[in-house]
């Protein structure tokens, strides 16, 4: 362990990568000196993944060379990245929920004692020293499935240090954790740069680049398109990024609500376990207005929704759109008394992605008037419909013909907009909008949003984005383990909502907000 | 091929009620699993076999699939004739010989096969000779006959399949329709016309029940619909066998459990007049392919059908209710191998015996496959089967090559196809490997 204060240079030389005929990685030059944080920003497929995995060993690169201290290595696999000192933690976790930290971090490299047992003894040693030492603060013995996401995020860091890496590869480490827990990352990362380690910080978040990265490297179209200084603004990055000016905030007018249109009163949700996961919620939304529901992932926001589509059982309480009651009704049926649904997971339940383009714009229209009678689907209203959404919503594809799960995510998604928001709505839920989504998509779905509420559509929004839920929302209910914590207006500081979220204000909600 | 699936009872009429009884235990226990995670991941499990199977498959490889088990079922044929070997173990003496007599060896079964499937020259010189001129369509209404059956069971597995359900109950299902057919053809009497179209549509309603009973199952309880197919098909093998040994089914006065025949009304009529077996079963086989076509592309239940086998959970969000789905997929599923079993009940046996299942419903799988689960495909493989079963038959009976030589030809069909990458690999074809590229990149650390 004595080569961890060694300070490593890290430096990709016009590393190209191909698939076929599509060009990830396009002659990329990037250079990280030792202690220092490194950001790279860019959209999603701009190709920050391939490059780290070409680095990670996970994939080779067509051309270029990596060079550590101005050595030229070659990775062939992760493990051979891990030798020379370069540490991954993806995005998705790679950890097993029933083992403890010190069996996770220990797994790959067990030691084992003569007689061939596990030396656990050594592990949990390591764990306690690394905690200690980088302030990471991690109790070696507590199964990882009782771990909330963010100390999990340091297990998977624990791991990357107790193989020695030099380097830590972070990709998009934010996506999963509150504000409280983004913080509390960075300052971890600090730590780690104070002793010496680089951290390459992938992102596209624009604040947080500008907080914690020393410096920053832009990548656009498998191309390095900038190196903009930590200081340079919102707008800069943004533009650097997508290619164009961005309207970082939406342009809307103060909400003029009406009548209520959605009304859930004393909602009870239950897991397949039996545990309340939705636990006595009462809110209503009108027409006009969007109300937005922050909270971090898990706290019973997706059953809500899903709820109110009739797609989980209720277990008490009750749902009324336009005064019909809805309290367990048929999917079906909620969608035809005019609510449309963009659900949380867009491939898993939003489109089929072996369908056409045309198919999947009617995916829940398609038995409705005016695209089918009786049996028979009318294929030509189908397809002119399609043409028209495809141009209307800016869907970037050949022809509706084309198979949707070849889309990129923001197309898929705004193939979900289009459908969803392109009839008649009274109500609008909207679970995490734009997941994954970059600065354009962002962008385009936000405005068509507020557009809905200018109609008159009631729209209710659940997102772990509080740049979204203040970027969007009239009013702003923060729900912690399936309660509301707290009902706010949307000039409240992101501090409260943080704590909200983290289930330190208890319900002490202000009589709510009534928008003017 | 289905031998092992006609169960320990064979035919002894002891065994008659026992086996009936039996299975209901092993039907009930799927139904433990919770039927949500359970569904979804069958599903899942379905489709992705099936996407497997469909995307890894172009034309082409289907194509060279057929070529590559014709030509190693050649090597077969020639290397199982004693003429073969006894030449080959001359072979540094005669060189030559050993070549000639393996070429020739599979020369004349494949040309037999032809001339059993397709067109056998013989018959043209023959009807100059007032020989029949209905004899030169023989083998083409052979294969037509042989196709009848699988195209409907094919039909009934491939359309199972849209909708991510594996049907290996074609078997039950047939027997379900040729036991209703069979039975409205004997014991009830009416006049022409009426009684065919009667007994069909009694076959496809008894292939309903079987069929639907399963998509039930899987509704209510989430049993998985690969076991309980299985289950009942062994209830309906030895269902029938039970039937006939009671007195409404059995013919009076003979020694076996054989049912009387149908009536002459209830027969499927001879298209090309009496000599050519080819019946009015071909033309229902082929009015259910186009059918299905429509159904599948141009209803509503159709696109709820594929919806819900390509995602089920979209298909839930969609407001369509898969559980509904899958009842009535293998309601009309059940109908379509009901018609299956009327076809032969009517169009070519006219009598129920316990083994009038062959291996239809098995065989109806690897049709599926072949046919890459479309309607059209699904004639096309048919036929091809059908074709390989006529000609296997004249095969054997002019050059004494066991009939067997044609299932080993379609197992190794079935084989190429199940395995796109391994055809690839024989014919240097480009391979599409950008799946596995992407299953590399969710690897992570313990790499």
């Amino acid at each position: 362990m004595s080569g961890w204060e060694v300070a490593l240079q890290l430096e990709l030389r016009g590393i190209t990568k191909r698939f076929g005929s599509l060009v990830a990685n396009d002659g990329i030059d990037l250079t990280v000196e030792s202690g220092e944080i490194h950001a790279l920003l860019g959209e999603n497929g701009a190709g920050k993944s391939t490059l780290m995995n070409v680095l990670y060993g996970l994939l080779q690169p067509d051309q270029g060379q990596i060079l550590l201290d101005g050595e030229p290595v070659e990775f062939h696999n992760p493990r051979e990245a891990l030798a020379a000192g370069i540490g991954m933690v993806h995005q998705h976790f790679m950890l097993v929920p029933v083992f403890t930290v010190a069996e996770n971090v220990m797994l790959g490299v067990e030691r084992t004692s003569v007689l061939g047992l596990l030396n656990r003894r050594r592990a949990r040693q390591d764990v306690l020293e690394l905690s200690s030492k980088y302030g990471l603060a991690i109790d070696p013995d507590v199964l990882v499935e009782n771990l909330p996401v963010g100390i999990q995020q340091r297990v998977e860091i624990v791991k990357a240090l107790h193989r020695e890496a030099s380097i830590v590869i972070l990709d998009e480490p934010t996506a999963v954790l509150t504000p409280g827990e983004t913080n509390e990352l960075f300052r971890i990362m600090r730590e780690l740069q104070a002793s010496g380690k680089s951290i390459i910080f992938i992102s596209h978040k624009l604040k947080e680049v500008q907080e914690i990265a020393d410096r920053i490297t832009v990548i656009r179209r498998g191309k390095v398109v900038g190196a903009p200084p930590p200081t340079a603004t919102d707008e800069e990055l943004a533009s650097l990024m997508v290619g164009r000016a961005v309207e970082l905030t939406v342009h809307k007018e103060p909400a003029h609500p009406r009548e209520v249109t959605l009304e859930v009163e004393d909602l009870r949700v239950e897991s397949a376990g039996g545990r309340a996961v939705v636990d006595g919620i009462s809110l209503e939304v009108r027409s006009g207005e969007i109300v937005g529901i922050a909270g971090v992932q898990g706290n019973g926001q997706t059953e809500l929704c899903e709820a109110i589509m009739g797609l989980l059982p209720v277990k008490s309480g009750s749902i009324i759109v336009a005064g019909q009651d809805l309290t367990g009704a048929r999917t079906r049926v909620v969608l035809e008394s005019g609510v449309s649904y963009i659900p949380e997971d867009r491939q898993e339940d939003g489109i089929v992605e072996s369908f056409s383009l045309a198919d999947n714009l009617v995916l829940d229209v398609y038995n409705r008037a005016p695209f089918a009678s009786g049996l028979a689907l009318h294929i030509d209203t189908i397809r002119e419909s399609a043409a028209k959404h495809m141009d209307e919503y800016d869907i970037r594809a050949t022809s509706i013909d084309m198979t949707v799960g070849t889309l990129s995510g923001g197309n898929q998604q705004k193939v979900i907009v289009a459908r969803e928001l392109g009839r008649e709505v009274r109500l609008l839920v909207a679970n995490q909008p734009t997941r994954g989504l970059d600065v354009g998509s962002i962008e385009f779905v936000h405005s068509r949003l507020v557009a809905a509420r200018d109609q008159g559509t009631a729209v209710l929004i659940c997102s772990t984005e509080l740049d979204e839920i203040f970027a969007l929302a009239d009013r702003i209910i923060v729900m912690y383990e399936g309660r509301i914590a707290g009902i706010r207006p949307p000039t409240v500081s992101i501090e409260e909502i943080g704590l909200l979220m983290a289930g330190a204000g208890s319900d002490d909600s202000v009589p709510e907000a009534q928008p003017a | 091929m289905s031998e092992n699936l006609t169960g320990p009872g064979g035919n002894g009429p002891e065994h008659k009620a026992g086996p009936v009884e039996g299975p209901p235990g092993a039907e009930g226990s799927p139904g433990d699993t919770g039927p949500d995670a359970a569904t979804a991941a069958q599903a899942n499990v379905a489709t992705s076999l099936l996407n497997a199977v469909l995307e890894g498959n172009s034309a082409v490889v289907t194509f060279l699939a057929i070529v590559t088990a014709i030509i190693i079922g050649g090597l077969l044929i020639a290397f199982s004739s004693p003429t073969v070997l006894h030449a080959w173990s001359h072979l540094f003496s005669a060189p030559g010989a050993a070549f000639s007599t393996a070429w020739a060896v599979a020369a004349s079964a494949f040309s037999a096969m032809l001339e059993g499937a397709i067109f056998n020259p013989h018959t043209i010189s023959a009807a100059f000779h007032g020989g029949s001129i209905a004899a030169i369509f023989n083998p083409l209404s052979e294969t037509a006959v042989n196709a009848t059956p699988l195209i409907l069971s094919g039909l009934a597995v491939a359309l199972a399949f849209r909708a991510g359900l594996f049907n290996i109950g074609a078997t039950g299902q047939f027997i379900g329709g040729a036991m209703i057919a069979g039975w409205i053809g004997f014991a009830v009497h009416m006049p022409m016309i009426l009684h065919v179209v009667v007994a069909v549509i009694g076959g496809f309603i008894g292939g309903s029940i079987t069929g639907g009973f399963v998509g039930f199952m899987k509704a209510r309880t989430g049993a998985h619909e690969v076991i309980v197919t299985i289950m009942l098909n062994y209830v309906m093998e030895f269902l029938i066998l039970f039937l006939l040994g009671l007195a409404v089914f059995r013919a009076p006065g003979l020694p076996n459990p054989v049912s009387p025949p149908v009536d002459n009304n209830a027969m499927l009529p001879h298209l090309a007049g009496a000599t050519l077996r080819i019946n009015a079963g071909f033309l229902v086989a082929l009015a259910a392919a186009l059918a299905v076509g429509w159904l599948l592309n141009r209803t509503t239940v159709g696109f709820e059908l594929r919806t819900v086998g390509a995602n089920p959970n979209a298909a839930r969000a969609a407001g369509m209710s898969p559980e509904r789905t899958w009842i009535t997929v293998m309601l009309i599923c059940g109908g379509l191998a009901g018609l299956a079993g009327a076809s032969v009940i009517l169009g070519t046996d006219f009598a129920l015996t316990p083994q009038i299942y062959g291996t239809y419903g098995i065989d109806a799988i690897t049709v599926a496959l072949l046919g890459r689960a479309k309607p059209g495909g699904v004639v096309l493989a048919a036929l091809l089967y059908g074709s390989l079963n006529a000609g296997g038959v004249t095969m054997q009976a002019q050059t004494q090559i066991p009939v067997d030589i044609t299932t080993v030809i379609q197992a190794l069909i079935v084989l190429f196809v199940a395995a796109p990458p391994l055809v690839r690999e024989i014919y240097h074809l480009r391979g599409r490997r950008n799946r596995e590229g992407g299953q590399l990149l969710a690897k992570g650390w313990s790499s």
